[in-house]
């Protein structure tokens, strides 16, 4: 996620005479880390079987009634601190008014005009606002039954039904799907580090849909949005709103125009279908929920709130360039990525001697490592244990590997896990001194490869490869490149 | 102490005597239950007051103070293991898992539930001609209405079948039926008695309150009933402990007179019979003088429009999914909503979900809810002026005696307009009770005290030294 | 409006309920008349705010008894039609 400027580059370049951009907002539902539901006592549930987390409030049983949860408003209140945002002196819920199964009472309990928190930002992109609100239940197509005469039947779970959400909604400041995907994944970090969430897209604790217009470049209105709706990974969302965009784009430079719904993306598929149009909207029917009492945020609350805060990304950023020099680009990817930064500094914090310099390690951490791991895959949760790849990386600081023996230890470690030196004594990976064996070795590759030594000697440095190649397989890697190099210049004369 | 007797002593004698041991608590109850079965078994012969009578005394002894005596519980209450419908098909047979919070608090205190009683649907309506369970009849004249919602409850102790009720208030639904049936009857300060539990109506105006013979059991039953519960977050905790009333006199204290609900609309012989009581009044030492309540004409028009909204909310979960009637062999979802819906409310609900429905609107939620909402603001402070230059202010309860079985079905409005003089209390959320004040044409006049918020001890104080001198007798009711 | 009201109305029902409503939002209708431009609407008439609930688990119910009075019920869930999509 670049800082400075909201690329304002159109959404095509294929030549055509139109150039479009693309306008996205993002809406996120986080399903906040509390003990019990937003509105009554209920344990939160985690894939216990149907209805054994409900009670006479989550069930809606006639008669009873919502008390709010205090740590999930204290929960809103840290977002809205992380976020910059304003926190209302006063807060409302209002009831949502919609009739379906997953809804026990047939109305959510949200907040509409006068949420926890409005304006802030992060890393450039605005936020609207954030509020609170109750998760529906969980509806299971069965299929056709034979108790349900003549239609297909579903099955309601009220477990999930309760639990406490936070809303957040940017401004439409994003502009492209990498974009909003990078965005996304700055949110989660935050959102991870204030402990709030569990923010895990699979399990469902985030949930993010985007709206998605284009309108002319240089212009500043807004088009006809269409909304993207639940999207389950970083992945996906990129692809969705890369796909709606350029559905869009088709459809403007065909001369039509869009039509204001709700879609569905199919990633299997590539296909966007619509989920219904919003013209069949719901009149929701908002007023202020009658059995809760407004919530003053008074100065207590945000003072513990404050209390509570970790250190946010962008502090942490600042800190590991300044405390580590760290370069701004590096020090960025680890605070970004929460679970980069936590390797990193767990990494730092277990190193012995020899000490791995800070931005090697992050170097390593970043590049080398995570392109060994799986895609999105925690490198907390690899075989590479941080004080293994700090010892590592060490090692080859103080020269006693070469980066291509460093390279197989790791290889070694990402499969088997283990302890650096370890593996370098057992499979004899210790960097070669100079001196008369690596020579010896040189001669050899240099007679091996005579051709090769022949351009060398003219001037082609670029032949060197296969003369490199030839000793560092003789060599199983150990050798250190500058010095092979230096040989074998040494060697030829030149 | 012979059945007779037994009969009649209030709920607080009762408790007295138990306590003293020369009641036994399960001679009482026998006694009650055999009565309200009999009504119950009456069917349309009967008052038709009940909607579930106990089969049996419960076993053991009931904790002081109250010591097991008997209570009836209007339908709408949540009893554990016990009918509770609300006076709806939709609700029929429908036994919750848990206890309204209020009636917990009174078992707790010794008071032990014999019946259920029954109510207009939802508590919708000022006549209870509106139960899926059939028409209550007044004691007083079995061809005419006990009032509304409450009239079960009403009826029941009116008729002696019951020592005391637990009933809910809206708009009235306690202080009209008490009116009409020649009882007490008293709507708290809201939020001074838990809602949790009660099937809600209109959120931010149902009260449960007593109904009573007399004012001290009243108080003896409000007393057992305030109290903040976790379980209900507007609920509130009262500042004093509810005492019972012992005064005799009104010296110093100033009544107010409001002539926006003291003029048009009211019966000649309701009218008569309120300035006969208010001459009473100033016998023992009140003052009486006129306030303004500009904005009161409004309140039935406000009330209209706010308690169907919230209702047409509170409703909504009565969709067949998770309890209650469901219509049989539903064509798809939308199918099985509205027909469950058709067939399991009544047309007074259905007329109020739609008015509410309409009322949130978009669109329509400015001129209507919005609108509604400022009405109550301005009434409330209407109050609040008035008070400032009186201690009470006092009207009719009602502005009709009860009226006949039919009379009013046909026009909705009318029916609206029995709650002309109740409804600003509850928009004000105010404690206001209603003592019987005579009797006009052979039936019972309720006279209507309304204090600030929190003045329930007052309140009860001043009702009860001019219920004293009233001297009511409502032998004629008795069954 | 019977439509987001989830009531279906049979024809019978219908004109008369239109009657009704129509004279009673006339009633209230006269609400129209009072200058309420400068006035806050109470949504709460209780003056308090708060009454926040600790986050610490409270028991639920039993699975049997949620169940209990379902008119349909499956696999420990409720059984509904499908919603069409």
């Amino acid at each position: 996620m670049s800082e400075g400027d909201r690329p304002s580059t159109p959404a095509a370049s294929d030549g055509h005479a139109e150039a479009f951009e693309a306008v996205i907002g993002l809406e996120i539902h986080v399903q906040l880390a509390t003990a019990t539901k937003m509105f009554c006592g209920c344990e939160l549930s985690f894939g216990e079987p149907p209805n054994t987390r409900t009670c006479a409030v989550c069930l809606g049983l006639p008669g009873s009634l919502p008390v709010a949860n205090e740590r999930a408003i204290h929960f809103g209140l840290m977002i809205g601190l992380a976020l910059g945002c304003e926190l209302a002196p006063r807060s409302i819920f209002h009831r949502k008014n919609y009739f379906y199964p997953d809804q026990a009472k047939n109305y959510q309990i949200s907040q509409y005009d006068e949420p926890l928190c409005r304006g802030g930002s992060l890393d450039q992109v605005r936020i609207h606002r954030v509020h609170l609100e109750e998760d529906a239940a969980k509806l299971i197509h069965v299929g056709s039954s034979g108790r349900i005469h003549g239609s297909d039947a579903s099955l309601v779970d009220f477990n999930r039904g309760g639990t406490p959400l936070a809303e957040i909604v940017s401004e439409p400041d994003l502009r492209t799907p990498e974009q909003a995907s990078e965005w996304l994944k700055l949110l989660r970090t935050t959102l991870r580090r204030l402990g709030v969430s569990d923010v895990n897209m699979e399990e469902g604790s985030l949930r993010c849909d985007a709206n998605i217009s284009l309108r002319r470049s240089g212009t500043s209105d807004l088009g006809v949005k269409t909304e993207l709706k639940n999207m389950n990974s970083f992945r996906f969302i990129e692809r969705g709103i890369r796909a709606e965009i350029d559905r869009q784009r088709k459809i403007l430079q065909g001369g039509g125009s869009i039509t204001q719904e709700t879609l569905h993306f199919d990633p299997a598929s590539g296909a966007l279908t619509s989920l219904r149009s919003k013209e069949e909207a719901h009149d929701y029917r908002y007023f202020p929920e009658p059995d809760l009492l407004p919530v003053a945020i008074d100065e207590e609350m945000i003072a513990l709130a404050r209390e509570a805060m970790p250190e946010l990304p962008a502090e942490r950023a600042a800190r590991l360039q300044l405390e580590l020099d760290l370069s701004a680009e590096t020090a960025q990817r680890l605070a970004f990525a929460d679970e980069l930064g936590d390797y990193f500094e767990a990494g730092l914090a277990a190193a012995v001697d020899p000490r791995p310099p800070a931005q090697m390690l992050a170097n390593w951490l970043t590049g080398d490592l995570v392109a060994r791991l799986g895609d999105g895959e925690d490198p907390l949760a690899s075989r590479v244990r941080p004080a293994a790849l700090a010892g590592l990386v060490g090692l080859l600081a103080a020269r006693r590997v070469s980066v291509g023996a460093a390279r197989q230890v790791l290889d070694r470690l990402v499969a088997e896990g283990g302890e650096p030196q370890a593996i370098v004594d057992a499979e004899g990976l210790a960097a070669m001194d100079g001196g008369d064996e690596l020579s010896a070795i040189v001669a050899d590759a240099l007679r091996a490869n005579a051709d090769a030594a022949e351009r060398v000697r003219e001037g082609n440095t670029k032949a060197m490869g296969p003369i490199v190649g030839h000793v560092m397989r003789e060599t199983k890697g150990r050798a250190d490149g500058t010095e092979v190099s230096r040989l074998i210049h040494e060697q030829l004369g030149v | 102490m012979n059945a007779t007797d037994v009969l009649r002593l209030s709920a607080g004698e009762a408790a007295d005597a138990i306590d003293s041991g020369s009641l036994a608590a399960r001679e009482l109850f026998d006694a009650y239950r055999e009565r309200a079965a009999a009504d119950r078994a009456a069917g349309a012969e009967g008052l038709n007051c009940f909607t579930w009578v106990a089969s049996q005394a419960p076993a053991g002894d009931a904790p002081a103070p109250l010591g097991g005596v008997p209570l009836a519980v209007k339908d709408l209450f949540c009893t554990e293991g016990v009918p509770s419908q609300a006076g709806s098909r939709i609700l029929e047979g429908y036994l919750p898992p848990y206890t309204a919070s209020v009636v917990s608090r009174l078992t707790r205190a010794g008071a032990t539930l014999i019946a259920k009683t029954n109510q207009d649907e939802f508590a919708m309506g000022s006549s209870n001609e509106n139960s899926a369970f059939g028409v209550v009849r007044n004691p007083w004249d079995r061809e005419r209405v006990p009032g509304g919602s409450s009239g079960g409850s009403a009826a029941a102790v009116a008729a002696g079948l019951a020592p005391w009720a637990l009933g809910t208030d809206t708009g009235g639904s306690i202080r009209q039926p008490a009116a009409l049936c020649g009882i007490v009857g008293l709507k708290p300060t809201y939020g001074a008695v838990s809602r949790y539990g009660m099937i809600a109506f209109a959120s931010s105006l149902d009260q449960a309150g007593p109904l009573t013979r007399d004012v001290a059991d009243a108080a003896l039953m409000l007393r057992h009933m305030v109290g903040r519960d976790h379980c209900d977050a507007t609920s509130l905790a009262f500042p004093e402990e509810i005492e019972l009333p012992s005064a005799e006199r009104l010296d110093g204290i100033r009544l107010g007179v409001p002539k926006e609900l003291t003029g048009e609309g009211i019966e000649t012989g309701v009218l008569d019979s309120f300035q006969a009581t208010l001459v009473l009044a100033q016998e023992l030492g009140a003052e009486v003088q006129p306030v303004h309540l500009p904005h009161a004409p409004h309140a039935l028009s406000a009330y209209y429009v706010l308690a169907p909204a919230e209702c047409s909310s509170n409703l909504a979960r009565y969709d067949g999914v998770r309890y209650g009637y469901r219509a049989p062999d539903a064509r798809d979802l939308l199918d099985m909503y509205t027909r469950t819906r058709h067939d399991g409310f009544g047309a007074e609900v259905k007329r109020r979900i739609m008015l509410g429905t309409y009322a949130l609107s978009s669109g329509y939620y400015d001129a209507y809810y919005g609108r509604a909402q400022r009405v109550r603001t301005k009434i409330a402070e209407d109050f609040r002026t008035a008070f400032s230059d009186v201690d009470f202010i006092v009207t009719p309860t009602a502005p009709t005696v009860a009226f006949r079985l039919g009379e009013k079905t046909a026009d909705p409005l009318a029916m609206y307009l029995n709650d002309y003089c109740t409804v600003p209390m509850s928009l004000a959320g105010i404690p206001a009770i209603s003592i019987p004040g005579g009797l006009s044409e052979g039936l019972p006049v309720g006279f209507q005290i309304a204090g600030p918020a929190f003045s329930e001890n007052r309140l009860l104080d001043g009702a009860h030294a001019l219920e004293r001198a009233i001297g009511f007798d409502g032998d004629a009711a008795r069954v | 409006m019977a439509r987001l009201a989830r009531l279906a109305l049979s024809e019978e029902e219908l004109e008369p309920m239109a009657r009704e409503l129509s004279a009673v939002l006339d009633h209230i209708a006269r609400m129209g008349e009072l200058d309420l431009s400068e006035v806050p609407p109470t949504s709460h008439v209780v003056e308090v705010t708060g009454a926040l609930r600790p986050d610490e688990p409270r028991p639920c119910l039993p699975r049997e008894i949620a169940l209990a009075q379902a008119p349909a019920v499956s696999d420990g869930g409720f059984l509904v039609p499908s919603p069409q999509a």
